[in-house]
C-alpha cells in the first residue's frame, strides 16, 4: 500500500494551555514496496508520525492516505478495523503487551480479533515461528516464562500474524543486546524482501537506517528536515549537524579520511572490506606517484 | 598499588537449587578509583554481578567483598551505603514528588542532617547539571534528564562505588553522550569506582578495564586495547566490535599492516599514515 502525507499537522490539546504541535505540514510519500526509516530525536514527531499510519490518530490539518484509505480531521475510514488489519505496527518495548496464558493464544490475539479462522491462525503461525527463532516446542508455554529477548519476538510474531501489508517498527533493538539486535534487524529485512512488505522503521539508530533503509526521512521539532536515499542525505555535514544527529560511524570515518590524505572514498553503502579495499587502491596509488 | 574496593572470590549464583548456574566460579577485583565496563551478552550473568554488589542477592557458593567487608545480610545496610546503583529503566527508580524530593529520599534514609542535606543536592544536581529542574515533577523530565537526577540522587549518599546498569540503554544518542560525560566527569573529580554495565562499545572503551562475560563465567579481562585485539573470539561470544576494530581487521585482510591495535578514528588514521609513508 502506498502511504502519502499531505500537509499534516498534529496538536495535541488543541485550544488549551497544554496544545502542544507535535507534527508541522508534513509532506511525503513512500511507494508501496519501500523500506523507509523515519529518524529524529526524542520529541522530534516521530511517534506521532506513526500513531497516524493505522489510524490512532488523526491529523488535525492535512491528509494522510494509506492505500485507498483516506484520513482528515474530518474524514474517517469508515472500516478502521480493515486499516489496522492492513497496517501492522511494533510498537516500542512490545514485551510488555504479552498477556495471554499461552505463547500460542497470545501470537492468535490480533488475527483472531481480525476474524481470521483458527486453522488459518494454526497455519500462519507454523509459517511465522521460524521466521521469528521461537520453537514449535514453546507454543503452550507462558510467555512469561521467557527471556527479554524471546518474550520480543513473540510480540513481534503477534504482529506478523495479521499478515500485514505494512509493517511500522517503533525502535524495534531497543534494550536488546547486539546480537539480539542484529538478529531482530536482519528479520525484519528478509520479510521486507520476502513478502514485499512495506517497511516503515523509525528510529534514532543512523546505522540502521543506513544499512537497510531505500529511502530515508528527518525530523527535527515535527518538521521533516531532510529525506533522499542513505548514499546522499549524508553528503551534507553541516546540515545533519545542525539537528545534532550522529552521523553513521563509517562516514564519519571517510571524512577524516578525506581531511588526512585529501582523496574522498565515496560511501555507496559497500560493505567495509570494500572500503578497506579501496583505502589500500588509493595509499598503494599515493605510494607509486612519489 | 590501588587499595582494593571489590573482590569476588570463586563466586557461584543461582535462582533456583535445581536451577543453571548463573554465575559459576567467578573471581575478580575492582580497586578504588577504577572504572570498570563489564560486558556480555544477555544471559551471561552482568546484571547478577551488579545484585550481588549490593546484596540485592547472595552468592551460594563464594565470597564478596566491599572495602574489606564480606557482603551479608548483616552487613547490607552498610555497604548500601558504600555502592549506589542506577537501573536501567528510569521511570522505576523515582519516589519523591519533585527532583529535589527524589534526592534527599536516600540521604533521608541515612539520617543525615538537614543542612547537610540541603547542601548535598545543591552539589549533586549541579554536578549532573539539573539544579535548575530542582522543584520539577520527575516524570515530566526526558529520559537522559531522569537518568542524570537518578544519578544525583546516588552520588548524594556519597558511595564509594557507583554501579550503572545498561543506565543508557533506554536513551537516545543525545541523552546517552550526556550521561557518559556526566560520569565520566564525577569519575575524574572525586574519589570513586565506577562499573558500568552495558552493551554499548563507546563506553567500554572509555573505561580503564573491561570484563568480558559469557555464559556465567568470565571470559576474559583486559584494557580495552587488549580485549578488543581478541575480535574473532568476540563475534562467538555474540557481541560486536567496534567500527574501528572491523575496519583494521579488514585493512589487514587486504595487506595493509597495523601493528598497534588502534582504538579511535584518530589512531587508526595516524596508523595508515604510517603505513602510507613507508610504502
Amino acid at each position: 500500500m502506498d502511504i502519502s502525507f499531505k500537509n499534516v499537522s498534529y496538536t495535541y490539546q488543541p485550544n488549551s494551555p497544554f496544545a502542544h504541535q507535535a507534527l508541522d505540514d508534513v509532506s511525503f510519500s513512500i511507494p508501496s514496496g519501500t523500506y523507509v526509516a523515519v529518524i529524529g530525536h526524542t520529541g522530534s514527531g516521530k511517534s506521532t508520525l506513526i500513531q497516524h499510519l493505522n489510524g490512532l490518530l488523526r491529523p488535525t490539518t492535512g491528509t494522510v492516505t494509506i492505500g485507498d484509505f483516506v484520513m482528515s480531521r474530518t474524514d474517517k475510514p469508515k472500516d478502521m478495523k480493515a486499516l489496522r488489519s492492513r497496517v501492522g505496527v511494533v510498537f516500542q518495548y512490545p514485551e510488555h503487551q504479552l498477556f495471554e496464558e499461552t505463547i500460542a493464544k497470545d501470537i492468535a490475539f490480533g488475527p483472531k480479533n481480525f476474524g481470521v479462522s483458527d486453522d488459518v491462525i494454526k497455519q500462519r503461525i507454523d509459517d511465522i515461528l521460524p521466521t521469528v527463532g521461537i520453537h514449535h516446542d514453546m507454543l503452550e508455554r507462558s510467555p512469561f516464562e521467557l527471556s527479554g529477548g524471546q518474550m520480543r519476538r513473540v510480540a513481534i510474531a503477534g504482529v506478523l500474524a495479521i499478515k500485514p501489508e505494512v509493517l511500522v517498527l517503533d525502535e524495534p533493538t531497543a534494550g536488546l543486546d547486539p546480537r539480539g539486535q542484529r538478529d531482530v534487524m536482519d528479520m525484519f529485512y528478509s520479510l521486507h524482501k520476502k513478502e514485499k512488505m512495506t517497511t516503515v522503521l523509525v528510529t534514532h539508530n543512523m546505522e540502521d537506517a543506513v544499512k537497510y533503509a531505500d529511502h530515508i526521512i528527518i525530523l527535527n521539532q515535527g518538521k521533516k528536515y531532510l529525506e533522499g536515499k542513505p548514499e546522499t542525505i549524508f553528503s551534507d555535514e553541516d546540515t545533519l549537524q545542525q539537528v545534532q544527529l550522529d552521523v553513521p560511524e563509517v562516514i564519519q570515518f571517510l571524512w577524516k579520511y578525506e581531511q588526512k590524505f585529501g582523496h574522498s572514498i565515496p560511501y555507496n553503502r559497500q560493505s567495509i572490506t570494500d572500503i578497506a579495499q579501496a583505502i589500500k587502491e588509493h595509499i598503494k596509488e599515493v605510494g607509486n606517484d612519489e | 598499588m590501588r587499595q582494593k574496593l571489590v573482590e569476588f572470590r570463586n563466586v557461584s549464583f543461582r535462582y533456583d537449587d535445581d536451577g543453571p548456574w548463573i554465575l559459576n566460579d567467578c573471581s575478580f577485583t575492582i580497586y578504588e578509583n577504577q572504572s570498570v565496563a563489564i560486558i556480555g551478552h544477555n544471559g551471561s550473568g552482568k546484571s547478577t554481578i551488579a545484585k550481588l554488589m549490593n546484596g540485592l542477592l547472595f552468592p551460594q557458593k563464594g565470597q564478596i567483598l566491599i572495602d574489606g567487608k564480606e557482603v551479608n545480610a548483616q552487613t547490607i545496610w552498610d555497604i548500601r551505603k558504600d555502592v549506589g546503583m542506577v537501573f536501567q529503566n528510569p521511570d522505576n527508580q523515582f519516589v519523591g514528588t519533585t527532583v529535589q524530593d527524589d534526592v534527599a529520599f536516600g540521604m533521608e534514609n541515612r539520617g543525615i542532617a538537614r543542612e547537610e542535606m540541603m547542601k548535598r543536592i545543591e552539589d549533586t544536581l549541579t554536578a549532573v547539571g539539573m539544579q535548575h529542574k530542582r522543584l520539577s515533577e520527575p516524570h515530566r523530565l526526558s529520559g537522559g534528564q531522569k537518568q542524570r537526577v537518578a544519578i544525583a540522587s546516588v552520588l548524594a549518599i556519597s558511595p564509594k562505588l557507583l554501579i550503572l546498569d545498561e543506565a543508557t540503554a533506554m536513551l537516545d544518542p543525545k541523552g546517552r553522550q550526556s550521561i557518559m560525560k556526566t560520569v565520566s566527569h564525577l569519575h575524574e573529580q572525586d574519589v570513586m569506582s565506577l562499573v558500568s554495565i552495558t552493551h554499548d562499545l563507546e563506553e567500554v572503551m572509555m573505561a580503564e578495564w573491561v570484563i568480558v562475560m559469557n555464559q556465567g563465567e568470565i571470559w576474559a579481562e583486559g584494557t580495552p586495547r587488549d580485549i578488543f585485539t581478541r575480535k574473532d573470539a568476540f563475534h562467538k561470544i555474540g557481541l560486536d566490535i567496534p567500527f574501528v576494530g572491523k575496519l583494521t581487521e579488514a585493512l589487514r585482510r587486504a595487506d595493509v599492516s597495523i601493528t598497534e591495535e588502534p582504538l579511535n578514528h584518530e589512531e587508526l588514521l595516524e596508523a595508515l599514515w604510517t603505513f602510507h609513508s613507508k610504502t
